[in-house]
């Protein structure tokens, strides 16, 4: 009778693991403004599933994974502020998506969905694709963790080193645009960046290595979700931005505690 | 003097201009929107030789030094490199996000595969011995110089890159400084290419000077490039008092500012 809850804790326990290293990987770069303009451009996806009728996972995918492509063209013109630019079509994406939805589906039920999350509602084939795709994510970072790391320190001095930084680049990218399109039904086009980026930089506050802190990150991901799952089964409180809400609070206790505790003396880093 | 090329240089070994070089760049043209960064640039760099970049700022020291290394593709012109050159570079601009926790025995271990016990001798040779748990990012700039320049020298490196060495280190350390790279260089027989910003102070250890300003303004040993019209047109502004640092210190800096004595003879046996 509680099958859906087994499916959002397992849907939302597999893209919290994954969202750990992927989330570490995202700050340590400096890659948050890409990874906004690549959820809010997720919704843009949900349209195109729901037009193609391909689903809105697919749909979520092949949009990511173009926002990420157009990430690296932006990347080759140095007169472009990335920031900038992603900016722009991280709104005009999901602006874009809001004003197609119409069109394509009565779908003004499920929007807030779509934007918010909507962990309960996980279908089994939802689960599939997080499973499945934050595998393959998995095993992308594993191949090319070491490189990456490299290039994340000094992108030249990796060059020089002999790091094939171009296809690093775009097979993280992938990976990236990955959980992000699979996360959609967990936390929403708005949110999905907080549960990659949240838990990420509380670990890095407890942890001294960086397969420490994409792990602790993980962990932290895994018990927000569980904390989220829990407020909204006892206080009837919206599942997906209390997920949020709890990674946060993960975060304010991991700068408190230690401070409190101290009083002065450095915070373990 | 110069003979027609003939066959490899050996790896290691003190070889003179002469033998092929390990690098050649041949009327190198970079343009940023019609605008030439590099003018019909040539710079030549052999085994055991220290080839010196000087100019102001914007004279695209840094873009030469991309194009050596095969970072940037010149719009025109050639760049040989010998084949399979293993390159140390020490980049001049480093910033790590606060974020990425990394020791620097971590980022040494990252991308060679040198054991633990070179890394600790090359964080000794380069005098940053006990800097291996620290944070990269709690690095003073003296000390973040120190170990890139042991990252790169456990490369095994044929040909060291590198952009303002000294950057960020006070002016004695500057001296010290120079002399070590001078010397990790000797021992390894490798050929240096590098930028600084001030010819005085690696006139002691450079070979060749090159004075660039988009293009190559003169090019020469240290002593004529410093007596050079062009050379003085660019830098004959700066006050004339600097030392010429040719002495030998009877001691070293390490990286905490401890004064150590010099004990480099045992570890490069072969210099005798």
């Amino acid at each position: 009778m509680y099958d859906f809850l087994w499916r959002a804790l397992a849907g939302g326990i597999g893209v919290a693991i994954v969202a750990g290293p992927v989330g570490s990987l995202i700050l340590w770069r400096r890659m948050v403004v890409f990874g906004s303009a690549l959820s809010h451009s997720a919704l843009l996806g949900v349209v195109l599933g729901l037009a193609l009728d391909i689903g809105v996972t697919a749909g979520a995918i092949l949009v990511c994974f173009a926002v990420a492509l157009l990430f690296v063209a932006l990347r080759r013109d140095p007169r472009v502020s990335d920031d900038a630019v992603l900016g722009i079509v991280a709104h005009a994406a999901l602006a874009l998506g809001l004003v197609l939805l119409v069109y394509v589906s009565d779908v003004s039920s499920e929007l807030l969905g779509f934007l918010f999350g909507d962990i309960l509602a996980v279908a089994p084939a939802d689960l599939w694709w997080i499973w499945g795709g934050g595998a393959v994510v998995l095993a992308v970072l594993a191949v090319i963790w070491r490189p990456l790391l490299a290039m994340t320190v000094h992108e030249e001095l990796a060059a020089v080193e002999g790091v094939p930084v171009a296809a690093v680049r775009l097979a993280f990218l992938f990976a990236v645009a990955l959980v992000t399109a699979v996360a959609l039904k967990i936390v929403g086009a708005l949110l999905i960046i907080s549960l990659l980026i949240i838990p990420a930089a509380t670990a890095r506050r407890l942890t001294r290595t960086p397969e420490a802190m994409a792990a602790a990150a993980s962990a932290l991901g895994v018990v927000a979700v569980l904390a989220g799952l829990g407020a909204s089964l006892l206080w009837d409180a919206p599942a997906s931005p209390a997920i949020v809400l709890a990674a946060a609070l993960l975060f304010a206790l991991s700068v408190a505690v230690p401070a409190f505790k101290s009083r002065g003396a450095p915070a373990p880093r | 003097m110069k003979h027609a090329p003939v066959a490899p240089a050996p790896l290691h070994g003190g070889d003179r201009p002469g033998t092929e070089p390990l690098l050649l760049v041949r009327d190198a043209v970079v343009a940023r929107s019609g605008e030439r960064l590099l003018d019909r640039v040539e710079v030549t760099v052999h085994s055991g030789e220290t080839v010196t970049i000087v100019g102001p700022n914007g004279a695209g020291k840094t873009t030469l030094l991309r194009v050596a290394m095969g970072l940037l593709a010149p719009d025109s012109g050639t760049v040989q490199r010998r084949p399979n050159l293993r390159i140390g570079y020490v980049p001049q601009h480093f910033s790590l996000d606060a974020t990425l926790p990394l020791t620097v025995a971590r980022w040494l271990s990252l991308s060679s595969n040198a054991t633990p016990t070179q890394r600790e001798a090359a964080l000794i040779e380069v005098g940053a011995r006990g800097l291996d748990g620290r944070a990269l990012q709690e690095l003073s700039g003296g000390e973040l110089r120190r170990v890139l320049l042991a990252r790169a020298l456990l490369r095994q490196p044929e040909l060291l890159v590198l952009d303002e060495p000294v950057q960020g280190v006070d002016m004695a350390g500057q001296a010290d400084l120079y002399e070590l790279i001078a010397r990790a260089a000797a021992a390894r027989g490798a050929g240096v290419l590098m930028v600084s910003h001030e010819l005085h102070f690696v006139m002691a250890t450079t070979d060749r000077v090159v004075c660039l300003n988009r293009h190559v303004c003169c090019e020469g040993a240290p002593e004529s490039v410093g007596k050079h019209p062009e050379y003085l047109a660019l830098f004959g502004g700066l006050p004339s008092g600097v030392a010429v640092y040719t002495h030998h210190h009877d001691h070293a800096h390490a990286a905490s500012g401890a004064v150590v004595p010099l004990a480099h003879d045992h570890h490069h046996p072969h210099r005798h």
